[in-house]
């Protein structure tokens, strides 16, 4: 598994995986630690002692949210947010994303949309996330849906790109694809 | 007259976050900037995509900064969301050769180039630093003497990057507050996470978050929060119905985009700010300020 630590330093931010004196600031620091099956200080510890398959499967990272307090707080300077998205994206990879929680999917179908037509209509996301994922939950999210109606906050559309921009970012986006990532 | 290219990100030009775009335009307009949008933007790059394919999202953003760069103006946006996505691909593209140079490719096969030069900055940065209290100040035409606001800078105009404040103890939003003459409240959680997108994957962990917020908002005798970022607006305003249920709570508090609450204080109509788009309503609490 010393493959995953070379992998993870060759996405930027991930190169401080090596640096960690196992502290625990981050984990101190997270608001969504308790909730992780392990937490950011044991993920650490774990890739590095070659239990990458457990990390990988594992709910942690898709719990980050992305607040940078670990990342301001480090004392060894390890950008532990951006080591949190370099193993979200390989455990997508690696197709080792966990069912344990639907932030993957959440992800998965915003990203859809970037993709297709590079901006996020936010209902539309949330429409095709339900549909990914349990059609029934979207029943309790009705009142939200109707006090947003209400108050003319849901758009279904999102302004459009002219087709000649939507078709420069679909090149720009293939080239990257057949580059084969950052690792 | 002050130019810059603006990045109103999905949320604030058609989503739901509407009323923070057209704040932002109308106070901007008082204060004789010029808040030009960048043709044909595409998505930040997001925080959802990075996790995902992370290439592929420092390409969405590069071609941003690509076409912003022929400007050359600094590239403005109210989304504390875009602004950490835009801002990490333009440090990473300098700092990563290697990175660097895979976006280039990218960016080659829609025909443009990206060398780095475009400065992206928070709306809050321009008008605090740029503007400054003293002219915000000048343009006040009702003071908002007496009024409580809390004044919530949430996590990513503040973090990672060493930015333009504190990054756990930011004071620009204080200061702008007190310039309309509010008093902003104490605080303590004012950089402490909304739950952001996690409130749709992981309702529950997001609302306990979204909970503390409201606890330490009202506590503090806050009579409405203000924020910097359509996310924090949204789970803060959307959700509070739920949150009430959920913790046996009562909280009734009217969560504005700091540019509304300046548009307020400085006399223009609340309809070209988008007030009636709060879910909880702000009438009441500012009912002897608006300008009808």
């Amino acid at each position: 598994m010393d493959k995953l630590v070379e992998e993870i330093c060759a996405i930027p931010g991930g190169e401080g995986i090596r640096l960690c004196i196992q502290c625990g600031t981050c984990t101190a620091s997270c608001p969504n630690a308790s909730r992780m099956e392990h937490t950011p200080r044991e993920l650490i510890a774990m890739v590095r002692a070659g239990m990458g398959k457990e990390v990988l499967s594992s709910n942690s990272m898709w719990l980050c949210l992305s607040c940078y307090l670990c990342t301001v707080r480090c004392p060894r300077g390890i950008k532990q947010t951006d080591l949190m998205h370099a193993l979200e994206c390989l455990a997508v990879r690696q197709h080792l994303s966990t069912a344990r929680t639907r932030t993957p999917i959440m992800y998965r179908s915003f990203s859809d949309f970037v993709y297709s037509i590079g901006r996020v209509p936010e209902m539309g996301f949330m429409i095709w996330f339900y549909l990914l994922t349990n059609p029934l939950r979207a029943l309790r999210m009705i009142p939200v849906m109707l006090s947003l109606l209400k108050h003319g906050r849901i758009s279904l559309k999102a302004r459009r790109l002219r087709p000649e921009a939507e078709r420069q970012l679909k090149a720009i986006l293939d080239r990257a694809e057949a580059l084969g990532g950052l690792s | 007259m002050r130019y810059y290219t603006y990045f109103p990100g999905c949320s604030s030009s058609e989503g739901g976050a509407k009323a923070y775009g057209w704040s932002a335009q109308a106070v901007a307009k008082a204060l004789d900037v010029e808040l030009i949008e960048l043709e044909d933007w595409n998505c930040c790059g997001s925080t959802p995509y990075t996790s995902v394919d992370e290439l592929a999202s420092f390409c969405t953003s590069a071609r941003n900064l690509a076409l912003a760069e022929k400007r050359g103006l600094d590239l403005v946006t109210p989304c504390s969301a875009c602004y950490v996505i835009l801002s990490r691909t333009n440090s990473y593209v300098k700092g990563y050769p290697e990175l660097r140079a895979k976006v280039g490719e990218a960016l080659a096969a829609g025909d443009l180039e990206y060398h780095g030069t475009v400065r992206v900055r928070h709306l809050l940065d321009i008008f605090a630093n740029d503007i400054g209290y003293d002219e915000i100040a000048s343009k006040v035409k009702r003071r908002l003497g007496g009024l409580k606001v809390a004044p919530y800078y949430g996590c990513q105009v503040v973090r990672p990057e060493p930015g333009f404040d504190h990054p756990e103890s930011p004071q620009s939003l204080d200061r702008l507050i007190e310039s309309l003459g509010a008093e902003a409240t104490r605080f303590p959680l004012r950089s402490r996470c909304c739950g952001g997108s996690l409130i749709i994957s992981e309702e529950d962990l997001a609302l306990g978050l979204i909970h503390k917020l409201l606890d330490s908002a009202s506590s503090d005798g806050a009579e409405c929060i203000v924020t910097v970022c359509p996310l924090c607006q949204t789970n803060l305003d959307i959700y509070q119905g739920r949150i009430n249920k959920r913790f046996k709570t009562n909280f009734n508090l009217p969560i504005l985009f700091f540019t509304q609450l300046m548009g307020v204080a400085f006399g223009i109509e609340g309809k070209d700010l988008g007030l009636k788009k709060g879910i909880v309503p702000v009438e009441k609490v500012l009912a002897q300020y608006i300008e009808r």
